[in-house]
């Protein structure tokens, strides 16, 4: 099968880049960013997935199936450029699958789009509506994008569409939510408070995504592996500290000392859980992680040491 | 009686998915609830000596909802039945309560009854441990109960419903249980919304001695045989209110049980 990966550049889609070609699937890629050592038969266009180039692509080479992995979730993005590469990325994406005959896309977002709050069930299931936005409101380009896509599963039947809600990743590219978390020594805590993080390590969570490409389930589904952990113990499995500080103080603190400027919502995040309930999808693909959750931060303090 | 066996052998002994970390898909982890247990240990043996009647009605395993009255300014009573589950029973055994919203929004309280297995109450984690076979208790008389007077303390005030419409849904038997002696341990004769607002809580009991600290009352529970209701969860208003009315019941005849078994351990003593 031909599989195309919309933002291929990010260390994530490689892996899926590289698991689906091991499986023998023809795999091109589009991103903005180079891919310097991809492997000489995965082609990659370096064109932006809303510019004419990317329909091109799109229309020359006639993939089948459609990885959307464009998504940019680092706050430290300016917001106004952030949505307008969500928003329109996605929406880019669905326009050039339709047009272009491709069967099946998969969208790669976020589980963190249902929203930490004191009041929020601690397994969500996808039948529930993503809140993220409610007290973060940095989230709703994502949240919004999320629901175009979910949309898709009625407007455009003839597309089979998977929205995956992936749990955050830890590995050996050292990116991403949780891995920018434990970059310092040192973890900044709200003081009292110690939420459940739930991660895959970066190879389970590439082979949950091939899952889709491969099993081809339709509907929204969310991507977990091992039971979750206290951020706290993680911190302290990877060899960090753990430093508590008094919620005021720690918001007079972010963007100052060397901690990263992040919006209020953010603290939500590191005070309240947001925990997925992944059966639906274990049950249409019969994924399963191959690494534990103590094998996880094990793992990950042999590589990124502080 | 209380067995004699440290809280952290008990903890050990708890039929729970533990990982490699002590800690459960639910958060709930070894360290914190011996640390908890090794404290409510003391007050349940040693300040309030529990009595605790009928423990042969909880089983073992599998899913059950204890369902009782509140006895007490605060959640003395629900801390008391959760530690005879793991002091009494073998094997020993968690009760997971339904935490009121505003202790997970408060530091420390959220991290303690998270790590402790006392999940927010709302339904999704009622039904969600419930079909995981755990043992959960529910209160159903809720913060009204816990603001009962000193002068009402052996009363019932009104139930909810949706516990009995969840023992339906997810077939679970309800075990009655009946609470006393902790209207005397916290002698509530007004309780204070506005001190309540300025500590973050929906309102402080206050006794005549003024702070609600708990007097060394002895405690008794009486648990009763376990209630199994046919249907599915979706039955009419009256259909439920006929199940609630029983359970109400039972529990009614559990506290006047436990009092008469109360005023005769004073009477012996």
């Amino acid at each position: 099968m031909k599989v195309l990966i919309v933002g291929v550049g990010g260390a994530l889609a490689r892996l899926v880049a590289l698991k689906l070609r091991e499986s023998g699937h023809t795999v091109i890629g589009i991103d903005r960013r180079p891919w310097w050592d991809a492997p000489r038969d995965i082609q990659v266009h370096e064109v932006d997935i809303r510019k004419r180039g990317a329909e091109d692509v799109f229309r020359r080479e006639r993939p089948e199936c459609v990885v959307h992995m464009a998504t940019v979730n680092a706050l430290s993005a300016a917001g106004e450029e952030r949505a307008r590469i969500n928003m329109g990325g996605t929406k880019s994406v669905f326009d050039h699958s339709i047009g272009h005959g491709v069967q099946h896309v998969v969208v790669v977002g976020r589980h963190t789009y249902y929203g930490a709050s004191a009041d929020s069930p601690l397994y969500h299931t996808e039948n529930e509506p993503p809140q993220g936005m409610g007290n973060f409101p940095e989230l709703a380009d994502l949240v919004a994008a999320d629901l175009y896509a979910a949309n898709m599963l009625w407007r455009e039947p003839q597309i089979t569409t998977t929205v995956l809600r992936l749990v955050y990743t830890l590995g050996p590219s050292k990116t991403g939510t949780l891995a920018s978390f434990l970059r310092g020594k040192r973890v900044p805590m709200v003081f009292g408070f110690d939420p459940l993080f739930q991660y895959l390590e970066e190879e389970d969570a590439a082979a949950g995504i091939c899952a889709a490409v491969e099993k081809k389930p339709r509907g929204i589904f969310n991507v977990s592996g091992p039971a979750p952990v206290p951020l706290s113990t993680i911190a302290r499995e990877t060899g960090r500290t753990v430093v508590p500080v008094p919620e005021p103080i720690l918001k007079q603190m972010l963007g100052r000392f060397g901690f990263p400027k992040l919006p209020k919502g953010a603290l939500e995040h590191i005070k309240f859980p947001i925990v997925v309930d992944g059966s639906a999808y274990r049950k249409a693909t019969g994924f399963v992680h191959l690494t534990d959750e103590v094998e996880v931060l094990r793992r990950y303090r042999r590589i990124s040491p502080v | 009686m209380a067995r004699d066996e440290a809280a952290r052998d008990l903890v050990e002994r708890l039929e729970l998915p533990f990982n490699a970390l002590g800690v459960d898909p639910y958060g709930i982890s070894k360290k914190h609830l011996a640390t908890f247990f090794g404290m409510l240990g003391f007050l349940y043996r040693n300040y309030f000596r529990v009595k605790a009647v009928g423990l042969e009605n909880v089983p073992k395993r599998g899913r059950a909802m204890l369902v009782g009255n509140h006895s007490g300014g605060y959640a003395l009573d629900g801390a008391m039945v959760i530690t005879s589950m793991l002091f009494e029973m073998d094997p020993p055994r968690l009760a997971q309560g339904m935490a009121e919203k505003f202790i997970n929004q408060l530091p420390l309280g959220s991290v303690w009854s998270s790590r402790c297995g006392q999940l927010t109450g709302l339904p999704e984690h009622a039904e969600r441990l419930l079909m995981d076979d755990r043992l959960l208790m529910v209160f159903p008389e809720g913060a009204r109960g816990t603001a009962k007077l000193y002068k009402e303390r052996y009363s019932l005030v009104d139930f909810g419903t949706g516990f009995v419409r969840l023992a339906l849904k997810t077939r679970t038997p309800i075990v009655p249980l009946g609470f006393v002696g902790g209207g005397d341990a916290v002698p509530t004769v007004l309780n204070s919304r506005t001190l309540g607002k300025l500590m973050g809580v929906p309102y402080v009991p206050l006794t005549p001695y003024g702070f609600p600290a708990p007097l060394p009352a002895k405690l008794v529970v009486h648990y009763g045989k376990p209630l199994v209701f046919e249907g599915t969860g979706d039955e009419e208003d009256s259909v439920i209110k006929g199940y609630v009315d029983e359970v109400k019941a039972r529990i009614a005849e559990l506290v006047e049980a436990a009092r008469a078994d109360r005023r005769g351990e004073r009477a012996a003593s």
